[in-house]
């Protein structure tokens, strides 16, 4: 019986078994299907990660060293080459590894840290014909960084994520020619700071408000047409324009990955694609805690690890018996207008008084001097000015818990409403 | 003479006559232009085993279709291919429509097809409750089934190459002589010269005849394409739910896959020519809007895949199964548009007939060895993979995430008898790739496999067809960065 087992060896999971093992859980697993630990952090080898936690820049592998270094320092065990299969409501937990074979075990808590994979070609429903030469950012990333073989001469990127974004920079530095990158939003899906460094930089036209409209080539992709969309995303005739490229990029999304947490019957939020969690991780299902871009999808991996942390605490809490409270009181918190989703979901409150929630939301819009509200019915609760806010970065406000406690309705919304000039 | 038979194709039809053949003392050979089996329409295609009211009686197509489906699923059974008896529906949404599922009910008592009833509009929301409300009535077909298309033609292919019967793959034929008492049948790999040719080439066949004999048909190339959903709508519909046919085809339809996936599809249109199986916006529009008719709820966002089959329709408006005039010894399987996968074994059955008359005397083999499709890791149950674990720690290395493939499943697939060249070779045998992320995480990892089974550079590894290059070289490091932790 393990008093916790992690799902995913990722920069959550580690966060999670990390911050348990602190909190003096003594039998903690961690099961992570790749060769080693680290999670999409081993194939990221560009810079700047840890700037929030660590202040200072890593590259993804020295990030994840340093966790799995500290992790090393403790008693967690990890099960490498070990794909979980099946977490279920009673916390067993099945899994294959290829030294252990075939295992069922029991676990006191498990937090689900299994990450998100990208959105692909069929997701998006691209028309034409079915070359080679399509794939996704992430996966390139792979052939290129840790295979060490190109994908391609003349690259058309279509959708601009950050993976996407990065490959660029990347396939420009290995001599490949970046013809475009196409996004159909008419904002960039990445960071500034990516749009900046990666194709400016390298001088790679952006093309907002644009769609690949057919692809073309029989063996190889051969070319491929673009044009511009009108609002309502369809393409507008009479606007196409062809770039003959080999070789197409897709960086159009990331997807959470939860085909476990939905076996195990866990309520999902349709929004985020992840589970519904409460402010300390936990999920519908008591005892099953989630974290990191399961949970949601992140920009960046300092506020992985912060979640994580949480997640490992709240484990380690509910274990020792001191989580989840039967008289703590809920209070859902409801995305509004350009706020697309929370996480957490819902806040549980126990009457403390000390210290803040932090919750997490993205916006739909790019928005220049706006304010999150926070309303209890008609009541502002709080408000929090940003000079800037857009769907390619993740927002997160700090929810003081004294304000909570005087919440009445059992819902509080989340707004941003433009500041008055 | 080389060989007996010579069979141009290997697609289901090809691959049916192949294994029919193979249980015969002949010496057969089959040549294809791909690098694999069902590398054509066979792959592509709505995967249903027909009932066969469909065909007009007295057609070989309601014959063919009727006799194949029964025998499809002997097959499907003794092979352990996937297929489901599932049934299928076609809906009705007006008293016209109502009045024609009368007559494909009559049609289906000539053509003999057994396990038919007319449901009302209530019956069959009961059984379907995610059909249109407005459904007024439905065919019910118990024995119309699903089928894994290529799995079904690679196992009669390799059942066939496992008693005998030889396969030469990236053999396009490019021409054909005759010879006295036979044919030399020229190759992008070189000569076979066969006494006797099966020309069961698909969209190329009306070209393969042309090579010996005079026009006498041709090709109307009909392209239609499909969504293919992610296994969170598999159970959207339980049956196939057809609508009502138009004179062009069968319309679209919405069906579960044997592997769990939803297939939505086809519509008709002409494409470029018959190699081209692209997918265009609008034919995707029409498809998805035409399959809400009869499912309104269809989750179409859950799309994984898009593809497009070309059906070999002719000028013809049946199967053309016969010898070619004044050319004994060359047998056309031509124009088999749909139901050709459901008559497939059928048509093989005829055509040893037609070889038989050909002079032709084949004599049953004394021993046959059949080889089942493996049993897939991820349909185990716990004990099961407990025990192949026990044995062999490979089938611990998952592969594919989406699928649960694992390692040794890939490396059974590469000891068979027709092993996978290709990353989508592996994908048709073991299903990697399959599944939502679309082979994103496994690919460079089954190219991984396929390149030190083959002792090659991962450079030389193609996603599909021979030419279909994934990689263009390494990178300016040459070396893989080691990110080792
Ligand atoms: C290309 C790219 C560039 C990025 N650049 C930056 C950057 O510059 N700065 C920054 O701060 N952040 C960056 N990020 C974001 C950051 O890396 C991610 O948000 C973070 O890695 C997510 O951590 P995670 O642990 O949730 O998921 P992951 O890192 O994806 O880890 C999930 C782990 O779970 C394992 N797993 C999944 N399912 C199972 C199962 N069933 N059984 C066992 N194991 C399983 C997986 O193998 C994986 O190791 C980038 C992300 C990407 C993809
Ligand atoms: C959209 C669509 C939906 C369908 N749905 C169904 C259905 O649900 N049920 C059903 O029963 N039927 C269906 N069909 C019909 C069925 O798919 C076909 O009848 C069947 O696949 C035909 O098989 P084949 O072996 O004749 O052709 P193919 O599978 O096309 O095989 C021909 C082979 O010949 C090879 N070849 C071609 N030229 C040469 C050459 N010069 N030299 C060497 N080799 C060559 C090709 O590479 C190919 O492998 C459908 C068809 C389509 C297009």
């Amino acid at each position: 019986m393990y008093d916790l087992i992690v799902v995913g060896g990722g920069p959550a999971g580690l966060a999670a078994a990390r911050a348990a093992a602190e909190e003096g859980l003594q039998k903690i697993l961690i099961a992570e299907r790749d060769g080693e630990p680290g999670g999409i952090l081993n194939q990221c080898i560009h810079n700047g990660f840890g700037l929030h936690y660590f202040k200072e820049e890593l590259t993804g592998p020295e990030y994840a060293l340093r966790f799995v270094r500290m992790i090393q320092k403790t008693q967690v065990e990890m099960k490498l080459d070990t794909m979980v299969l099946d977490v279920r409501p009673d916390l067993t937990v099945s899994m294959i590894g290829r030294a252990e074979g075939y295992q069922v075990h029991e676990a006191r808590s498990v937090v689900l840290a299994m990450g998100c994979r990208e959105r692909t070609r069929g997701a998006l429903a691209i028309p034409g014909a079915r070359p080679a030469g399509i794939l996704t950012a992430g996966t390139a990333q792979r052939y290129v960084n840790v295979e060490g073989y190109m994908v391609g001469r003349r690259v058309v990127i279509l959708g601009s994520g950050d993976i996407g974004l990065i490959m660029a920079r990347r396939m420009t530095l290995e001599g490949a020619k970046v013809l475009a990158c196409v996004e159909i939003m008419p904002y960039s899906g990445g960071l500034a700071r990516n749009i900046a460094q990666c194709l400016h930089d390298n001088d790679i036209p952006l093309y907002l408000s644009h769609t690949l409209v057919d692809i073309r080539g029989r063996d190889r992709v051969e070319g491929v047409t673009a044009a511009k969309v009108d609002d309502l995303k369809n393409p507008v005739p009479g606007t196409e324009f062809t770039l003959d490229c080999d070789t197409i990029l897709l960086s159009v999304g990331l997807i959470p990955e939860n085909e476990l947490t939905r076996k195990a019957g866990i309520s999902m939020d349709e929004r985020t694609r992840g589970a519904y969690v409460f402010d300390n991780m936990e999920t519908t299902t008591p005892g099953i805690f989630a974290c990191g871009n399961v949970v949601h999808v992140h920009d960046l991996v300092d506020y992985v690890t912060l979640e994580g942390e949480r997640a490992g605490r709240a484990a380690a809490a509910y274990v020792n018996g001191g989580c989840g409270s039967a008289d703590a009181r809920t209070i859902a918190l409801r995305a509004d207008g350009d706020v697309s989703y929370t996480v957490p979901q819902y806040l549980r409150l126990s009457g403390e008084d000390a210290g803040s929630v932090p919750v997490f939301f993205r916006v739909r819009r790019n928005i220049v001097e706006g304010t999150v509200v926070v309303r209890d019915g008609d009541e502002k609760v709080a408000a929090f000015t940003r000079k800037h806010m857009s769907p390619g970065e993740m927002e997160r406000i700090a929810l003081p818990l004294r304000l909570l406690g005087r919440v009445r309705a059992g819902e509080l919304s989340i707004t941003v409403e433009k500041v008055a000039s | 003479m080389d060989r007996d038979v010579a069979i141009i194709g290997c697609g289901i039809v090809g691959a049916a006559v192949a294994y029919e053949l193979a249980h015969c003392e002949l010496d057969v050979e089959v040549i294809e232009k791909e690098n694999d089996v069902a590398m054509g329409t066979s792959r592509a295609n709505s995967a249903i085993l027909h009932a066969g009211y469909d065909p007009a009686p007295g057609t070989l197509m309601a014959k063919l279709n009727v006799e194949g489906l029964e025998l499809a699923k002997k097959l499907c059974g003794e092979l352990n291919i996937p297929f489901r008896e599932c049934g299928s529906m076609v809906i009705a949404f007006t008293e016209e429509e109502v009045e024609e599922l009368k007559r494909l009910y009559e049609r289906g008592v000539q053509n003999g097809v057994s396990g038919m009833r007319l449901l009302s509009g209530r019956e069959a929301l009961k059984a379907e409750p995610n059909l249109n409300g407005e459904t007024r009535a439905a065919l019910l077909a118990l024995s119309a089934a699903i089928v894994s298309p290529w799995e079904y033609a690679l196992s009669l292919a390799e059942n066939a190459v496992a008693n005998g019967v030889k396969i030469r793959f990236d053999s396009e034929v490019t021409g054909i002589d005759r010879l006295e008492g036979g044919f030399a049948v020229h190759t992008a790999s070189g000569t076979v010269s066969a006494r006797c040719v099966v020309n069961a080439a698909g969209l190329n066949a009306e070209r393969i005849h042309n090579c010996v004999a005079a026009p006498s048909f041709s090709t109307l190339p009909d392209r239609g394409e499909y969504f293919l959903l992610d296994k969170s709508e598999g159970h959207c519909v339980e049956h196939v739910i057809f609508q009502c046919p138009t004179k062009v085809g069968k319309g679209t339809l919405v069906s579960p896959t044997v592997h769990g996936n939803l297939i939505v599809g086809p519509n008709n249109e002409t494409p470029r020519d018959a190699s081209d199986t692209a997918t265009t916006r609008q034919g995707l529009d029409d498809v998805a809007h035409m399959a809400k008719k009869s499912v309104p709820s269809l989750n179409i966002r859950e799309s994984i895949r898009n593809f497009a089959g070309v059906r070999a329709a002719t000028d013809v408006d049946d199967f053309i199964i016969r010898h070619v005039d004044d050319t004994p010894g060359f047998i056309d399987l031509a124009g088999v548009k749909s139901p050709g996968l459901t008559a497939a074994p059928a048509i093989a059955k005829m055509t040893v007939a037609l070889l038989r008359e050909c002079g032709l005397n084949p004599v049953e083999k004394a021993l046959w060895t059949t080889v089942p499709r493996p049993r897939r890791f991820s349909e185990m149950d716990a004990d099961e993979k407990r025990r192949l674990l026990a044995r062999d720690s490979s089938y611990g290395r998952v592969i594919c995430r989406c699928e649960t493939v694992t390692e040794g499943e890939i490396r059974d697939a590469l000891r068979s008898v027709i092993p996978p060249r290709s990353v989508d070779g592996v994908k048709r045998r073991c299903g990697t790739g399959m599944g939502r992320c679309q082979g994103g995480f496994c690919a460079p990892r089954v190219v991984d496999l396929l390149a030190r089974h083959y002792g090659v550079s991962p450079v030389r590894i193609p996603q599909d067809r021979s030419g279909m290059y994934l990689l263009t070289g390494e990178t300016k490091t040459g070396e893989a960065l080691e990110c080792t932790i």
